[in-house]
């Protein structure tokens, strides 16, 4: 039970992409047209819900203090504390798991691999899939706990990157000024997404 | 200061600015604007990250294969992260609580990996670390507005001094919620965007 209020939490409520900004450079840039969004949104997805546990791995029982019990015993391991090297293992992890995740997909499902074409290893520098590595290790989540927060960030990803996608693609039958066309408009439907996202936030779990 | 240095210095401020024309580091641009002071230290180490991450760049961009550059330049990156990030622990405790992941997130944020794959790779170091320099100031522009507005209209503060008279504390002014949550911050960024694309015509998109 309360993994699944986890996963809603994740999904609805703190928003990666509405409510915490996260991902908003692609957000904003893939989000033309419907199709491109949907192959973007799977990709965060699957990539988010194998990154984020092997990342609470590394935080669990590598960077943190008294971590590495499992190797040297408690009384050395507890004078270690490599937490401050968890920016470049984190990063490095993504970005090998992103190249590992190419790789598996292009051998064993083409199909798969054509629709998420250029946007699998550009989402290696989508801080959404950093940013819930961070929140993981800020929110001090378990391995079952991250593998669910992770799915839940991206499927709330999916959800917003594909609405804000629709909206746009009916935008362009509409007279904006000239001066907010493209990206301004967009800045402005997606405050009143977030906006919108919010009736969320009174829900109690 | 002869016509190419004075391109890479002005641009950014403002036909190329890395926030409203290269939809660059919109990230941390929206989430570290509630405050003024947070905003400023966010671009002081935006501004470190990206000058020297710009410059190591291109200092190592004849020795990078292909291949693997961005792999590299995410090590260089994430490196001089871990030190901003270390320094502001130990000397702006308060301000690096408020800004929590998101100084980690300098490292995804899409200005370095930008600048470096744009302008790093294939320029000198000293004119690569001015290109980041000026990018830096382009992007601080944009967040040092945005967390003016926000911090004055949703909580009548500038710098944490109280400058419009809050209700709260006897006085008239009604703080403006709005401002203060995330969609202030779209539409914020969406009237600059607005009042930049019309004083410019040629920088308007077409469809």
């Amino acid at each position: 039970m309360e993994l699944i209020n986890l996963a809603i939490k994740a999904i609805f409520i703190e928003n990666m992409a509405l409510a915490f900004f996260l991902g908003m450079c692609s957000f904003l840039a893939v989000s033309k047209k419907v199709e491109t969004a949907n192959g973007l949104g799977l990709a965060v997805v699957f990539v988010l819900t194998i990154v984020t546990p092997i990342n609470a791995l590394i935080q669990n029982y590598l960077l943190e203090e008294g971590a590495l019990t499992w190797a040297l015993g408690a009384e050395k391991a507890a004078e270690i504390d490599l937490s401050f090297l968890g920016f470049i293992a984190f990063i490095a992890t993504i970005a090998a798991v992103v190249q590992i995740v190419e790789m598996t997909i292009d051998r064993f499902s083409p199909a798969l691999y054509a629709a998420l074409g250029v946007f699998l290893p550009l989402i290696a520098v989508n801080c959404a899939i950093l940013g819930s590595s961070l929140f993981m290790v800020q929110r001090e989540y378990d391995v079952l706990q991250s593998l669910v927060f992770g799915f839940g960030s991206g499927v709330g990803f999916w959800l917003a990157i594909i609405a804000l996608a629709a909206i746009r693609e009916k935008l362009k039958y509409s007279n904006v000024p000239p001066g907010l066309r493209g990206l301004g408009i967009t800045f402005i439907t997606t405050g009143l997404m977030s906006l919108g996202f919010m009736i969320f936030g009174g829900i109690q779990l | 200061m002869d016509k190419q240095t004075k391109k890479i210095l002005l641009d950014p401020l403002h036909v190329a600015n890395p926030i409203t024309l290269q939809v660059l580091g919109i990230c941390s641009a929206l989430a570290v604007t509630t405050k003024l002071e947070s905003a400023l230290v966010m671009s002081a180490a935006l501004m470190f990250v990206l000058t020297s991450s710009n410059f190591i760049i291109s200092a190592l961009r004849n020795r990078i294969p292909g291949s693997i550059r961005i792999i590299t330049q995410l090590a260089v990156i994430a490196s001089l992260v871990i030190i901003a990030d270390q320094v502001m622990r130990a000397f702006l405790f308060d301000v690096s609580k408020q800004l929590a992941v998101y100084v980690g997130l300098i490292i995804t944020n899409c200005i370095v990996m930008g600048r470096a794959e744009a302008f790093a790779m294939a320029n000198p170091p000293l004119k690569s670390a001015l290109d980041g320099f000026a990018n830096s100031l382009g992007y601080s522009l944009i967040l040092v507005y945005v967390a003016f507005f926000r911090e004055l209209l949703g909580s009548g503060k500038v710098m944490g001094h109280e400058v419009l008279a809050s209700v709260r504390n006897e006085g008239w002014y009604t703080p403006n919620g709005l401002m203060v949550l995330s969609p202030g911050a779209f539409f914020l960024i969406g009237l600059f965007i607005w009042v930049q694309r019309s004083l410019a015509p040629e920088i308007q998109e077409k469809d």
